[in-house]
């Protein structure tokens, strides 16, 4: 069993690929520092507390920093008018109030942060002088798993280290066997030439599942971005989607006699996907006459898969659609490649 | 039946021709050199021969079978190939490449048996890309070995190793041919070639221009040394061709533009009869050697041009 051609192959694969430690980095490295740094960035911590500044007056200037800090959403300093200036310009304070009568309330009005200021310091201001509220409402708080950013963005993470993994891991070797002649090597000897392309296949396979667990494990951890479906959902098309991008990746490597010209193609395969397929933000940002091309690129189809799964729960069969654009693509490549692949 | 039998053999890639109607035979148990200078056609010839190579024209048959039949993968199983600058998987070791290509063979040897054929025992965990030159090259060759091969194609196996190490690959091609392997191997070191081969065929410009034993070949210079002298500049004056054609013992000249070849039959009585030529010109020795006749030699005088540089 051991000796058999496509177990040594793989096995070839497999050690070629952890004893490379740049690759180890990349396929499991980068994407978990990829995801602590921006599930820190973008913590759903609201807005927090305003930095708003009283410009510094003959008089009551302190009090009405005073009243404005008493407010939960407001922190306010008093300021002198060059300070004060420079403060709004860069963006330290959201708003600079100016003592007087009328009061001025300064502030960049296309910034979400400041008009939120303006509305709260408003507000503040009103109450400190009595004023009434006459219709009566109560705040009721949501903060549930799921609906987060960071919850958005484990899948699209797990569905671009898919797309990357599956096109780098069998693109570049591929290329590199055939720059260094070993692939007319190979062919001098009674190999079968599907034992060479499952070989690629397999060890992907492999380190799928380490490479999956530890995004989804980690985002776990840290963050508690949970599995709503099932596990074994999840397993499914993450092979699905992983063997769908190592025919692409097949694909992309099948003429390319360098390694600077399968970079390039590469590149321009996935560049289009990490931009378009709602990786780090929802595609539906893009114009409607776009959305038919953006939903038929296969990682836009596979992120909505995982996030079908990771975050509604949603069961395999109601993901006809985007798995079946997963499956074409897959599918189409290899067999594109197998036909046009240059052997020698 | 001869183990390699090849006729009108053609090859062109676009304007150039790299094999011109070329006939071979190598028979069983034999081992045959193809001779000839970079850009001869003995890579391309020897990459048809092996099936990677798509011919223009011409048959092709090894061990009795012919490619592109539908069996090619049952010939393949009684070959072994090197193939010149092939690069073996830099992070494997030594024993995993050779099991590697092992899992390829029906009937294939033992890891340990070759790499003890090939003398890297000491090497086998060691990563390729560790490796000298010249045990890289080994390793190739224990790769075409692994297979218990009836043939075997080495295309240039020592080029660019040191002495030691063409001589330890030297005796892995005679270990093999004792056991009754075939070999067909090119290369530009004609030292190499009257150490390994049985006959010889010299290439140049995709055609065999001479074909025969290394023995015959020298033979056919007509005499067994050669003589090269070269003139300190500006002394006398030089000796016509026919001056020296003329000396006694001398069969042929060949004026180079930085020395000058004579082939003699015997350099006691042609060397003082050129000294005492130079003498009177007036003209004075930088450099005289004498060497016997190499298959190096035969290629210059059928060519004209130095083999190295050609």
């Amino acid at each position: 069993m051991r000796d058999h051609p496509l177990a040594q192959l793989t096995l070839a694969r497999m050690r070629e690929f952890y004893r490379e430690p740049e690759a180890i980095f990349w396929v499991f490295g980068f994407p978990i520092v990829l995801a602590f740094a921006l599930g820190i960035a973008f913590k759903n911590r609201g807005p927090g507390e305003l930095k708003v500044g009283v410009a510094q007056a003959a008089k009551g200037d302190s009090a009405l920093a005073a009243t404005l800090d008493r407010s939960p959403a407001l922190a306010a300093t008093v300021l002198d008018t060059g300070a004060a200036r420079v403060a709004l310009r860069t963006g330290r304070i959201a708003l600079l109030v100016v003592p007087g009568d009328p009061l001025v309330y300064r502030y960049d009005s296309t910034r979400t942060e400041s008009r939120l200021a303006r509305l709260e310091v408003d507000e503040a201001l009103q109450r400190a002088q009595g004023r009434a509220d006459p219709l009566l409402a109560r705040d009721e708080r949501v903060a549930e798993p799921g609906s987060r950013y960071i919850d958005f963005l484990i899948p699209g993470l797990l569905g671009m280290n898919l797309m990357g993994s599956g096109l780098w891991g069998v693109g570049f070797s591929v290329v590199q066997a055939r720059t260094k002649r070993l692939l007319k090597r190979f062919m001098a000897t009674p190999m079968r030439k599907s034992h060479y392309l499952l070989s690629f296949v397999l060890s992907r396979l492999t380190f799928l599942f380490v490479e999956v667990a530890a995004l989804v494990g980690f985002g776990w951890w840290i963050f508690d971005v949970g599995v709503r479906g099932s596990v074994a959902a999840l397993a499914g098309i993450t092979i699905l989607g992983s063997l769908s991008f190592s025919g692409l990746g097949m694909l992309v490597a099948s003429r390319a006699r360098t390694i600077e010209a399968v970079s390039g193609l590469m590149n321009l395969v996935m560049l289009p996907m990490w931009i378009l397929s709602g990786t780090f933000f929802s595609y539906a940002r893009f114009p409607d006459a776009m959305q038919p091309v953006v939903r038929a690129l296969p990682l836009t189809a596979l992120n909505d898969a995982l996030r079908a799964v990771m975050i509604e729960g949603a069961p395999l069969l109601h993901l006809g659609a985007p798995l079946g654009v997963v499956t074409a693509w897959g599918v189409v490549s290899f067999a594109v490649a197998l036909k046009i692949f240059r052997w020698r | 039946m001869p183990a390699i039998r090849c006729s009108s053999l053609g090859k062109r890639y676009g304007d150039v021709v790299a094999v011109a109607g070329l006939d071979l035979t190598v028979e069983t148990g034999e081992c045959f050199g193809l001779l000839g200078p970079n850009g001869a056609g003995k890579t391309t010839t020897i990459e048809i021969l092996e099936g990677l190579t798509l011919p223009d024209a011409g048959e092709v048959e090894v061990l009795g079978m012919r490619w592109g039949m539908g069996h090619d993968r049952a010939l393949r199983q009684r070959l072994g190939i090197q193939l010149q600058e092939t690069q073996l998987a830099d992070k494997l070791t030594v024993e995993e490449t050779l099991r590697l290509f092992r899992s390829f063979y029906r009937d294939a040897q033992d890891v340990d048996d070759v790499l003890a054929l090939v003398e890297l025992e000491e090497k086998r965990r060691s990563w390729v890309n560790k490796l000298s030159g010249g045990q890289k090259q080994r390793l190739a060759v224990a790769c075409a070995l692994v297979s218990r091969p009836e043939f075997l194609f080495l295309d240039e196996p020592t080029t660019g190793l040191d002495p030691q190490s063409r001589r330890q690959l030297w005796d892995v091609v005679t270990a093999f041919r004792a056991r009754g392997g075939s070999v067909l191997l090119t290369t530009h070191y004609m030292e190499e070639a009257e150490r390994l081969c049985d006959r010889v065929a010299i290439m140049d410009h995709g055609k065999i221009i001479a074909l025969g034993t290394p023995r015959e070949l020298i033979a056919s210079l007509g005499a067994e040394h050669v003589v090269e002298f070269a003139l300190a500049d500006g002394a006398g004056r030089a000796p016509s061709v026919d001056e020296l054609a003329a000396l006694p013992g001398v069969q042929a000249v060949r004026p180079a533009p930085d020395r000058c070849a004579l082939t003699v039959t015997a350099v006691h009585r042609a060397v003082p009869a050129l000294l005492a030529l130079l003498e009177r010109r007036g003209a004075e020795l930088s450099m005289l050697a004498t060497h016997h006749a190499t298959l190096e030699d035969v290629f210059v005088s059928l060519t004209g041009r130095q083999l190295r540089d050609a």
